[in-house]
């Protein structure tokens, strides 16, 4: 613990670029992925083409993006730039996987009285079918941010900051608490964003009580249509499709 | 471009393929090391996700260790056994094991626990002891799961051995982390292509067994490999 009190502030800054370089392809690649996934959904060409594109891409090792994105996007090998663009790269091949599927299996008679109801396409899709599909999406987006966290950290290897430099250095200099507080704060890092998603999907998700997982969901709305709702009728029957995505989307 | 020529040129050149550092040579180590951690995490997961898939007990505990698992971060862990060990095959293997468990343990839990009871029960009626019910039938239903589960480790774990030449071991690394030494680009380049191009030959290998072994009865429920 006393390396610890005497570096925390290496730890920090190093904490705060392991953050960036996770986070912000997270985000970059939801922007993505959503946006195609929609497009291709249903595509007879664009559908195998994203499918098969995305999981050659996340054949290929981080390793191995890392040292050759320099080259690509002329950038220093230790940028951090590679990293944001490699892990994008990787969210997207996981996202656009599940969003197609989350996006084919909406339940029809929901999307015909959406549009029965003077739903033009633009609204229907943010106001019914992206809603639909966020179950799916935060599935994804919690895969991705954790794996993304412990990613990150290979980039030490080539030199590239984060708190993989903590185990770097303390290989070097021998100081096994250097790595140890490394592995706490990683760890730390992938709990507390994993529960900050899981939580904002239950927002996002209002229809779906706290703590009503999927298996439970067709059970429990018979309840639901009692309680409180403010969603349309059509969003709540939907919730039993949406179970069937989920536990397929994991199986995937 | 003329790096791309440069990492072609150590690629092709008969030197880069002989001699004990030669690409055969390493490529047989990153292959080696992969193996056996792989033989090592199977003989752990395996089991113990037909188990807890089959009495159905324990499931939230296995999700649970598998997911905290997946937020250690390998080369923290092999840095760490290193020092608390020291050098030798012992410590990347340890932490290359715990990277594979996780996708094998749920591959194999989860396959196992989505098999149908009703097809269960069916076997169990039919006068099939447990160890017949799981022989013969959740584990071929639940066969292709448990391959993707696996697929998936081996796939990692090929990418992740790159990182064992840190703690001055062999394998395809090997040239990444002396090409960046002496500031050899073309090597680092040649190092990690021939990576990826391991990966990927051996997730078409693992693709083709997959699809090799899943039992005919299922291909034509719809399924999706």
């Amino acid at each position: 613990m006393n390396w610890l009190t005497n570096n925390w502030h290496t730890v920090l800054d190093l904490a705060g670029a392991h953050l960036v370089q996770s986070v912000l392809p997270v985000v970059l690649g939801l922007l993505v992925s959503v946006p195609l996934a929609r497009l291709a959904a249903g595509s007879r060409w664009l559908r195998p083409l994203l499918v098969t594109g995305s999981s050659l891409l996340y054949t290929i090792p981080s390793l191995t993006l890392f040292v050759v994105l320099p080259l690509v996007l002329g950038t220093r090998m230790t940028s951090v730039v590679n990293v944001i663009v490699a892990l994008t790269l990787y969210v997207v091949a996981i996202l656009v996987r599940s969003c197609v599927d989350a996006f084919e299996s909406l339940d029809r008679d929901v999307l015909q009285a959406a549009t029965a109801m003077g739903y033009r396409p633009a609204r229907r899709f943010f106001g019914v079918e992206l809603p639909l599909a966020v179950p799916v999406m935060v599935a994804g987006l919690r895969v991705a941010t954790v794996s993304n966290i412990s990613m990150v950290s290979v980039g030490a290897v080539i030199g590239i900051q984060s708190l993989g430099t903590l185990f770097t250095d303390g290989l070097r200099r021998s100081i096994v608490a250097e790595i140890l507080v490394g592995i706490v704060a990683t760890v730390l890092i992938a709990v507390v964003l994993d529960q900050l998603l899981r939580l904002l999907g239950q927002v996002l998700t209002r229809w779906q009580r706290p703590g009503t997982g999927a298996r439970e969901a067709g059970g429990r709305r018979r309840r639901d249509t009692r309680g409180p709702g403010r969603t349309a009728g059509g969003a709540r029957d939907a919730t039993g499709a949406l179970a069937a995505v989920e536990s397929g989307g994991a199986r995937a | 471009m003329s790096l791309v020529a440069d990492a072609a040129q150590f690629l092709t050149d008969p030197a880069s393929w002989s001699g004990p550092s030669g690409i055969p040579q390493r490529l047989l180590e990153h292959v080696g090391y992969s193996a056996l951690t792989m033989v090592i995490a199977l003989a752990v997961a395996v089991p113990l996700g037909l188990w807890v898939g089959h009495t159905r007990r324990g499931g939230g505990v296995v999700v649970g260790l598998a997911g905290a698992l997946r937020a250690l971060p390998t080369l923290g862990l092999l840095t760490l056994f290193t020092l608390l060990m020291g050098l030798g095959l012992l410590p990347p293997i340890l932490a290359l094991v715990l990277l594979a468990v996780p996708p094998i343990l749920s591959g194999t839990y989860s396959g196992i626990a989505a098999v149908s009871p009703a097809l269960v029960d069916a076997a169990r009626s039919m006068g099939m002891t447990e160890r017949q019910v799981l022989t013969r039938v959740e584990i071929p239903v639940a066969l292709p799961v448990i391959l993707g589960g696996i697929r998936n480790a081996a796939l990692q774990v090929l990418a992740t051995v790159t990182i064992v030449a840190y703690i001055n071991l062999g394998g395809l690394g090997r040239y990444l982390i002396d090409g960046l030494a002496v500031r050899d680009y073309a090597r680092m380049l040649g190092s990690v292509v021939l990576v990826a191009v391991l990966a990927l030959a051996a997730d078409a290998v693992l693709a083709l067994v997959q699809r090799l072994v899943t039992s005919p009865g299922l291909a034509t429920a719809g399924d999706r490999p």
